[in-house]
This record gives C-alpha cells, sequence and structure tokens, in this order.
C-alpha cells in the first residue's frame, strides 16, 4: 500500500456531510484521471463514518494502480493502513480527527508513510498549519494548496473549484499517477469552462510545499485512545454502561468536529440561559456566578449559541486553528480578568468593551465557511 | 412532473464507467427496460434508489419508480407488478429484507420472476452496516435463485442474468442478488457498460404467457389451498428449481458470447486450483483478500487456490462436489452464521459438507466464521485460515474441532 512503482494510496479527510461531495469529487477525479493514461483504480468512502454527522471528520480513499492485479493487491487491505497521500480540505483538520470509524483523537497524519504528501487547503502559512499538527514521527512533506475550508460540495452553495485546486496540487506532488493534462483534459470534459480548468493550474502554481522533519509540530494536543473489549468481557445483551447525570462521555468528545469555536466575553454576558437552551450537544456549563462557559471537549462549533446571544459580540465564533487548548476559560476570566480579556480580544478581533464599536471579525476560510450559514439543515443522513 | 425520455440509446459502442456496485445494478435496470421498480430507503439498498432515481431524472431512463410506505409494501408492489406481467427490480438490505418477508415468500410460491438486490448487511441487533450474509441466506429454503456478486461488473453482469434465468418459462422463480455492503456496494469500480443491442439479444421481452393476470386472460392467482393441493404445488417449485441450473449454464453460455466475461463456469470461478492441495471455499468480495493470500503463499511454495462459489441456489452440486473432491482439504468461509447447527458451523460450511457426503474420496472440510458485520479479512486472518486448513489436512485437528471463529477478540 506504499508508494511503489504499482500504485499509490490517496485519502481525503473532510467535515462530514458539509464536505462529502467535495470529497467524493477529489477521489473520483483522481481515478478518472489517472484512468487517463491507462490507469485502473478504485474510488470509495469509508464505510464506518456513515451516516455522517455534521463536521465529524470521516475519509474517503482513491487507490490508483497500473494494473487489476496490482489494485487487488493494494485493495487487500480494504480500509487503507497507510497512505501516500493525505488531503485535508479544512485546515482545522490538522489539530487531529476523532471519528466515528474508531476510537480516539489521531494525528492527521496517522496514515501517512515516511516522505509521503500531507496536502492541506488553507489561507493560513505553513508555519501556521505545522503549528497545529501533532509533532511528526516520521518526515513528510505539508503541502499547502490555496484556498479555505469549501462548503461548496453542498448544494446551497456555489461552486468554488477547491476540488481543481487540489487536482493541480496533487498533479505537483505525484506526477508519475497524476498529470496536469490529465486532471486539465478531465475538468474541461467535465465542465466546458476553461475558468475551471485554470483553477487546476492555479493549484498546481500556488501549492506551498514544506518538508517537515521527525519532531515538527506540536505536543499540546491530548492523547485520546481506548481499548476495544473481547467477547469474553463484554456484558452479554448488548448493554454498555449509562453516563451519570451530568457525565460526560469519556470515550467520544466531539471536539475535532469544530472549525471555528465560540468565545465568550463574561463581561457582557447577562446570564439569559439562551446558549445554555440551545446548545445541541449540551455544552454550556453554569459557573457559580452564573454565567455559562463552553465545555470546550464537547463542543462542535456549530455556531448556534452565538447565534441565540442576544448580545451583540458576547459569543463569536474564531477559527479554531488559533487554539491550542481545550481549558476551561471562565477560570481565566476570573483569576486575570484584564488578561482574559485581552486574550479574548486577540481571539476574536472584537473589542471587550461594548462600548467600543468593532467591525465584525474576519472568519477563516471562504466566504461559504460562515457560521452564519451553519447549513444544519443540509445534513442529509443515509441510512 | 413529466420527465422527457431520450429513445433508448442505440448505441453499438460499449462505455466505460466508474461505478459503484450500486450504480452498477441501475445501470443493468435501464439496460433491461424495467417496467416497475420499488424503493424504500435502507443502507446499503438504497445506493441503487438514488443512483436509479438519478438516471430518471436525467431522462435517461424510464422505470415507474414507486416508493413505498415499508419494505414489505415494496416487495408486495413489484410481486403484483410481475403478475401484470411487468418486468421489475426491487431489493432491500438487513433487517429491511427481514420486514418484507412474507411477500418474500409469497412471490417464490406464485412462481413470479421478481428480481431483487439484497445489499447484505448485519441484521439488527446490534445496529451495523457492514456485510454479513444471513439475510439473502434467510430465504434459502423459499425457492428464491441466489447469486452473489464479488465485483461492481459482476453485479451488472448477474443483473441481467437474473432477469433471464428467473423469467424463463421453465423457471419462473425469483431471484436476490447478493451485494456485500460497503466493499462492493459503496465501492466504485471501473465497469464496462454494455450495449442496448447486445442487451436486446440477450434479453428477450418478460412474458408470462397464460399466466398473464389481465382482464382479457380471466384467471385467479393464489387461492387458498390445503394438504390436497400443497404438496404437488411444492413439488413444482421444486421442479423448477432444478431445472434453473439447465438454465443458468445456457444464459452463461449466451451471455459469455455476446459479452465475453463470466469465467468458465457460472457457478465457482476457480483460482489456482489445477495443481491445489488446499482451497478456500466462499462467496463474494472475500475472494478479493483470499486471492491476495494465495498470490503470497504460492511464492511460499504452498498449494492452495480458491472455489469461490456464485450461485448459493440453485446449489450446483454435482459440480461442486466435482471441483471439491480434487482437494485435500476444503476450507469453507462463511460471512455469516448458523448457532446451533452441526458443528456450530456456517451455513456454506455445512452445505458443502452435506453436499460431500455421499462421496468415495472426501477432502477434509474446516469451517471458518469470519468478516462478520464488515469486518475486513486482513492477510494475517487469511494466513490462520490457511494454517489451520492445511493442518486440519494432516489430521493435526482434533475430531469436532471444525470451526473456528477468526479475527474476535477474545
Amino acid at each position: 500500500m506504499t508508494q511503489t512503482e504499482s500504485s499509490i494510496t490517496v485519502e481525503v479527510v473532510y467535515r462530514g456531510i458539509f464536505q462529502k461531495t467535495l470529497a467524493q469529487r477529489i477521489c473520483r477525479s483522481i481515478v478518472l484521471a489517472a484512468r487517463k493514461r491507462g490507469h485502473t483504480g478504485t474510488a470509495f468512502a469509508r464505510y464506518g463514518d456513515s451516516p455522517e454527522r455534521n463536521g465529524v471528520p470521516a475519509k474517503q480513499f482513491a487507490v490508483v494502480a497500473i494494473n487489476d492485479l496490482e489494485l487487488e493487491a493494494s485493495m487487500a487491505k480494504y480500509e487503507p493502513a497507510v497512505v501516500d497521500v493525505s488531503i485535508a480540505v479544512d485546515d482545522t483538520l490538522v489539530k487531529g480527527v476523532e471519528s466515528w470509524a474508531w476510537y480516539g483523537r489521531q494525528p492527521i497524519w496517522k496514515p501517512l508513510r515516511k516522505e509521503g504528501f500531507l496536502l492541506v487547503t488553507s489561507e493560513n502559512t505553513p508555519a501556521e498549519v505545522l503549528a497545529q499538527t501533532d509533532t511528526a514521527e516520521r518526515p513528510y512533506t505539508l503541502v499547502i494548496v490555496p484556498g479555505g475550508a469549501s462548503f461548496a460540495g453542498l448544494w446551497v452553495f456555489k461552486d468554488d473549484h477547491t476540488d481543481y485546486r487540489v487536482l493541480g496540487a496533487l498533479a505537483k506532488v505525484v506526477p508519475d499517477w497524476v498529470r496536469l493534462e490529465d486532471v486539465k483534459a478531465l475538468i474541461k470534459e467535465q465542465t466546458k469552462d476553461e475558468g475551471a480548468v485554470q483553477s487546476a493550474q492555479y493549484g498546481f502554481d500556488g501549492a506551498k510545499l514544506r518538508a517537515v522533519k521527525s519532531g515538527e509540530g506540536t505536543s499540546s494536543h491530548e492523547v485520546l485512545q481506548f481499548e476495544k473489549p473481547g467477547w469474553t468481557t463484554m456484558r452479554p445483551g448488548i448493554v454498555v454502561d449509562a453516563r451519570k447525570p451530568g457525565e460526560r462521555n469519556p470515550q467520544y468528545k466531539k471536539y475535532t468536529a469544530r472549525t471555528l469555536r465560540p468565545v465568550v466575553n463574561f463581561d457582557t454576558c447577562i446570564k439569559c440561559t439562551m446558549c445554555w437552551l440551545d446548545c445541541p450537544d449540551e455544552c454550556f456549563e453554569v459557573t457559580p456566578e452564573g454565567h455559562y462557559e463552553v465545555v470546550y471537549e464537547a463542543c462542535i462549533g456549530c455556531g448556534i449559541c452565538a447565534q441565540v446571544c442576544p448580545v451583540k459580540d458576547c459569543i463569536v465564533m474564531v477559527d479554531e486553528l488559533k487554539f491550542e487548548d481545550n481549558d476551561d476559560k471562565w477560570q481565566f476570566w476570573k483569576k486575570d480578568h484584564d488578561g482574559y480579556n485581552k486574550w479574548f480580544e486577540q481571539k476574536s478581533g472584537v473589542s471587550a468593551n461594548p462600548q467600543v464599536r468593532t467591525p465584525p471579525a474576519r472568519q477563516a476560510g471562504s466566504s461559504n465557511a460562515n457560521p452564519s450559514a451553519n447549513p444544519t439543515t443540509a445534513a442529509g443522513g443515509d441510512e | 412532473m413529466a420527465v422527457e425520455v431520450k429513445p433508448r440509446e442505440s448505441s453499438d459502442v460499449e462505455t466505460e464507467q466508474l461505478a459503484t456496485g450500486c450504480e452498477a445494478i441501475a445501470e443493468a435496470i435501464r439496460l433491461a427496460d424495467v417496467d416497475v421498480m420499488a424503493a424504500y430507503p435502507i443502507r446499503p439498498y438504497d445506493g441503487v434508489m438514488q443512483a436509479a432515481a438519478k438516471l430518471i431524472a436525467n431522462g435517461k431512463m424510464d422505470v415507474e419508480y414507486i416508493v413505498a410506505d415499508g419494505e414489505h409494501s415494496q416487495f408486495e408492489i413489484v410481486k403484483h407488478a410481475c403478475a401484470v406481467g411487468s418486468r421489475v427490480f426491487v431489493g432491500s438490505s438487513g433487517v429491511g429484507w427481514f420486514y418484507a418477508f412474507e411477500a418474500i415468500a409469497v412471490t417464490a410460491g406464485l412462481r413470479l420472476p421478481v428480481v431483487a438486490i439484497c445489499g447484505n448487511r448485519a441484521l439488527d441487533d446490534p445496529g451495523a452496516f457492514g456485510t454479513e450474509h444471513n439475510d439473502s441466506l434467510a430465504v434459502r429454503d423459499l425457492g428464491w435463485l441466489l447469486p452473489w456478486a464479488e465485483t461492481a461488473q459482476e453485479a451488472l453482469d448477474l443483473a441481467l442474468m437474473a432477469w433471464r434465468v428467473g423469467e424463463d418459462k421453465r423457471v419462473s422463480l425469483p431471484v436476490a442478488i447478493g451485494l456485500d455492503g460497503a466493499f462492493l456496494t459503496h465501492s466504485q469500480q471501473i465497469v464496462k457498460i454494455p450495449t442496448q443491442a447486445a442487451v436486446d439479444k440477450f434479453l428477450p421481452p418478460f412474458d408470462l404467457g397464460d399466466r398473464l393476470l389481465h382482464p382479457d386472460n380471466p384467471i385467479t392467482i393464489a387461492p387458498q389451498v390445503d394438504q390436497d393441493w400443497l404438496m404437488e404445488i411444492r413439488m413444482q417449485n421444486d421442479q423448477a428449481m432444478r431445472k434453473a441450473e439447465t438454465v443458468i449454464r445456457e444464459a452463461h453460455a449466451d451471455f459469455k458470447r455476446l459479452f465475453g466475461r463470466g469465467g468458465e463456469s457460472p457457478f465457482l470461478d476457480e483460482y489456482m486450483t489445477d495443481d491445489a492441495e488446499f482451497v478456500f471455499f466462499g462467496q463474494g468480495t472475500l475472494a478479493l483478500p483470499m486471492r491476495v493470500a494465495i498470490r503470497r503463499l504460492r511464492k511460499e511454495g504452498h498449494k492452495v487456490g480458491l472455489v469461490r462459489l456464485k450461485w448459493f441456489r440453485p446449489f450446483a452440486t454435482a459440480e461442486i462436489v466435482r471441483s471439491l473432491s480434487r482437494f485435500k482439504a476444503v476450507g469453507v468461509i462463511d460471512r455469516d452464521y448458523s448457532f446451533g447447527s452441526p458443528y456450530y458451523g456456517g451455513v456454506l460450511y455445512n452445505e458443502v459438507r452435506s453436499a460431500l457426503y455421499s462421496q468415495p474420496k472426501r477432502p477434509v472440510v474446516v469451517g471458518f466464521i469470519a468478516g462478520l458485520g464488515g469486518r475486513e479479512i486482513e492477510q494475517p486472518m487469511a494466513q490462520e485460515i490457511f494454517e489451520k486448513t492445511k493442518a486440519a489436512a494432516s489430521g493435526d485437528l482434533k475430531s469436532g474441532d471444525t470451526t473456528h471463529w477468526i479475527g474476535v477478540r477474545a
């Protein structure tokens, strides 16, 4: 399954539901572009991720081989344990992924082979992205593809050519498998749009490569792993222990579903309970003083709290890549009021003082990745 | 909403698509010019629903597409449509298949050649989506023909075979094609789409003859009977199932001639068996990891091969016995279970052992339960299956120690 002369395996890591179609387009196009030079291949989604949930990290794969026999050899492990190229279509995914399909949080590079390529669509610099990626255990190349977290696969959003840019960048790093001219010819066939073809060229030209050595990256993300029980240790009758009231699930934490996180200005909070009531994941805890603080381990960043909060800029949704931890921020505010407010302003780009009018914070990602356009209604299960 | 339907494509060029098993089945529905299909969502069958709906929406296919209020209605709808002369398609998966069970039973009883897919999925509880063959296998005694596909290409090909064989007047029985959930239904593979002209040559129009339920042909079907009638009716089904084997062979020969695919035998796909001492025996997508294991084992000098079963019903007993008697040991891999069965073995295991019983020269048969609920059969598991099969051949296994669960955590 490692890149040999006979096959290549590519995975796309994406935000469940929101980017499902985008990931599918990328994987299909990889196989179809490679087909143009006579290779064979297969594309598939990881079944265990489905039914997908909004934002929860999921994976799709493309495997390309020189012939059917090599394709079989590569498919003998259906879900690839090792990939040659990993593509993350939202840069916040580099903070690690906790999916439906496994137990615990995994580094984004987990299945990436030594000296493989990690492509990330991002408007941030390679250094900024690397700073939030788990400490590398083996060298790889980080490739930043220009562009933010695209929701264009959803039918309510305009196509933004993220898939074409990714394919162009891919042709730059693995030209033996995916050639730029094949990518362009495929896009031309599918779209008859020269602009779309140019987007592939832009991805090719604009991709920034950064060689990552072992040991680079951050060690600040928590290790979250669980042992699965055996048939002799499970309780019979499919019985699992219930959580006690107020106890959160220690086996599934959900925070890697987040592209944006809510940051709270405790000074302007009027303790109205709206965020606490409307949060679909019951993420808010009541503080002794009646404030509501976010439990970041449980928050998926849906943005509903910021929408329902009646106080302007009291809850601000901020790019997840700007944060290093999931720590309790109310304690910070209690201990160091001015320090917290300074932190709040620095992260959110919004003044902590309600008397000061500030323009809304520029949100990370493309204009599509806008928390006020939270596409929860677009969720489509496929059970 | 009226949809403009293009005239049926008369292209004489075979095309190629990157298609999932479900999408390949939708293409077969189009090529077979199905009249009525019924839908009710359950994964992985819903993949066919989506793909077929898209073909209709794009004006590529004209089929009466009925969304039912549940699987029972779904199967009843096509049964009735079939009785009035429609070529039909239906399908389900897992517990949805079970919800339709009564309709499934009567369809075979009435000798109506409904073509279905069963997107094989673990039965609840516990809820799981991955492949397990117990859903399809539950109907094994009822008179349904049960082929199993391994690839998206074979899914398309078997679907065309299914209408041809099921609708043949000598058979007139329903067919349920087993498609492994995920590995087949949801994996995109390169599939050759045959031309309409070739399919038309292979698949004659559906004709129920004098059994057509129509005002011009006043008949009653499905009356209540008693013990004076029932055994004779069952005997007719038995005879139809017996004839199916011949009809499948004829259809397979025609298929090969027209499309150039299908392998030597319609019933068995043998891989590296010519000089084999040990073989694996199973059905569906587990053949892929086993073939990869065989190539690895062969490099180490082991004479090992694979016999993949393509039709579970009818069970081509003579051919299967002839094939398996050549080997020292057969490792039967069941992606199913049959709790409390002889030797606590899987369904295939006991069928194979039963088929071999009267043979003077029998291979040792070892049973393996593996890959349940969509768990992958990985190379170390394939290795374990090989070692246990080999050990059994040399008498190293204890008597009665013939069923092994592979890859289960203790």
